[in-house]
């Protein structure tokens, strides 16, 4: 087994990063696969508490990059799925407790064992992006349809083809279909269009999501949920299937559905 | 009576070709052989022409010669020289008597009907928010430049894909400087300084140039017939 390492990041702040990074590694284990996502965001770090894990942490990725533990004792086994496993960050140090060849030698030891390593890649594009990028296999960019997330992620997509990671991969998270036929949003299409590389997924607005990471159960987990299907579809395609893109148009507001139904009838 | 400065040594295709100045024969034959000794090495192995310019050498002479530059593994292969005389000895003893020189005429004549430009640099890929393009001749871009992208060059600028970003041109205050691209639609463009902000594009984007006309930057759809 060599792991593949997988850094999600994004430039801009509060797109998803966290909430990509945790649902796409419950999907990867649902599919029997053995995942273990490190959170980079040193100091700030959120990705314990939106997979729920928060109460269990005993060490953290500075204790195993200082030598106060083992790599293996700062392993969170997730209850739910027994193939996922957390490594957080420390909150009372700062990105700068982890150099970039840390990362890269805790990632070597690990790699053996699992088959994905997600690294949860904090805002910015300074020592906490160097730190997750510089292990990092493949990259998939998180933006949300508006100008300036798509900005910052046009940046990192060169800070990325520059180190000689890419090309990066995209996801574009919380789309709002009602509000992109209005005009007032970007569609997928303007967004591809700038940033010129590979969609890996459209993730659409899902008020579920922020219920589920309130609640430390990300929505992956839930059947039901439009936005767990979407990060579903993600990992079937990490994993080489072919999947289709989502139709975001169906099922969108009871109206909708409604309105489908009669047409159905009318046929 | 030494007179080292007569001898000249080029390298050319064929090996070396040393050139022989004033002097009289026996005076310039020990400051060659001087030479040679000094730089062993450089000459070991030579292909050597020999121009010995208008002298009469007669076939004992050369012959001495290709004896003392073979013992210092050097083979005397040519004998340029204006006379004849020279010449027909020489061709006696199976030396060449013309090196292959390429004809520069021809060259001119070539030169006359490529014209040689200015310095560009060239990228054939997207320049993305954060990076900068600087050049003080022209830059030549295939592929976009996108918001945040910055694009700096003395001359001009011509971009083969979309325009998003901030383009200078003419830095220097060259105000003859242009900047093309497929859809011209910069954050910002400045020509010799001068700043312009693009309008609000309506309508299918068109190729456009813009420069300075009556000191203002001015952007036109690129029309072929008006060139």
């Amino acid at each position: 087994m060599s792991a593949k390492v997988v850094t999600i990041s994004s430039g801009k702040g509060g797109v998803g990063k966290t909430t990509t990074t945790a649902n796409l590694a419950v999907a990867l284990a649902q599919e029997n696969q053995k995942v273990v996502c490190i959170d980079g965001d040193i100091g700030l770090r959120n990705l314990d508490v939106i997979l729920g894990l928060e109460n269990r942490i005993v060490y953290d990725l500075v204790d195993v990059v200082e030598g106060r533990c083992r790599i293996r004792q700062a392993m969170i086994r997730d209850k739910r799925l027994p193939d996922l496993f957390l490594i957080p960050a420390a909150q009372t140090r700062d990105k700068s407790a982890v150099s970039p060849s840390d990362m890269i030698r805790l990632c070597e030891e690990i790699r053996d064992e699992m088959d994905w390593i997600i690294i949860d890649s904090p805002a910015g594009i300074e020592r906490g992006f160097r730190n997750a990028l510089a292990p990092a296999d493949m990259v998939i960019v998180v933006t949300n349809p508006e100008v300036s997330s798509v900005r910052d992620a046009d940046r990192i997509i060169g800070l990325v083809e520059a180190e000689e990671k890419g090309p990066a991969q995209l996801i574009l998270n919380r789309v709002n279909l009602a509000l992109t036929k209005r005009g007032d949003m970007l569609s997928t299409e303007d967004v591809l269009e700038l940033l010129a590389i590979n969609l890996i997924g459209v993730i659409p607005e899902d008020e579920s999501v922020i219920v589920a990471s309130n609640r430390g159960q990300p929505v992956t987990f839930a059947n039901n949920s439009r936005a767990g299907q979407a990060f579903r579809n993600i990992a079937k395609r990490l994993l080489g299937e072919e999947v289709p893109f989502m139709n975001l148009e169906t099922n969108h507001g009871l109206i909708n559905r409604l309105a489908k139904l009669m047409k159905i009838r009318g046929d | 009576m030494r007179q080292p400065e007569t001898i000249q040594i080029k390298g050319i295709r064929e090996g070396l070709l040393v050139t022989l100045g004033e002097g009289d024969w026996p005076t310039i034959l020990i400051s060659l052989m001087e030479k040679i000794i000094e730089k062993e090495n450089f000459f070991k192995g030579a292909k050597l022409a020999l121009d010995v310019g208008n002298r009469i050498l007669h076939a004992a002479e050369l012959g001495i010669l290709r004896d003392r530059l073979a013992d210092k593994s050097i083979s005397l292969w040519a004998i340029l020289s204006n006379s004849p005389i020279t010449e027909m000895t020489a061709q006696d003893l199976g030396l060449a008597t013309r090196i292959s020189v390429p004809k520069p005429e021809r060259i001119i004549k070539s030169n006359d009907s490529s014209l040689s430009g200015d310095d560009a640099i060239f990228l054939r890929r997207t320049i993305r928010s954060g990076f900068k393009v600087v050049s003080n001749g022209h830059i030549t871009i295939l592929g976009d430049v996108n918001p945040g992208a910055e694009i700096i060059a003395g001359g001009s600028i011509i971009i083969w894909g979309k325009c998003q970003g901030v383009v200078q041109a003419g830095t220097e205050g060259n105000e003859d400087a242009v900047v093309c691209a497929l859809d011209l639609n910069p954050t910002q463009l400045r020509i010799a300084g001068i700043i312009a902000i693009s309008p609000k594009r309506k309508g299918k984007p068109q190729p456009e140039v813009a420069k300075i006309i009556s000191g203002q930057v001015v952007a036109e759809t690129w029309n072929p017939k008006s060139r």
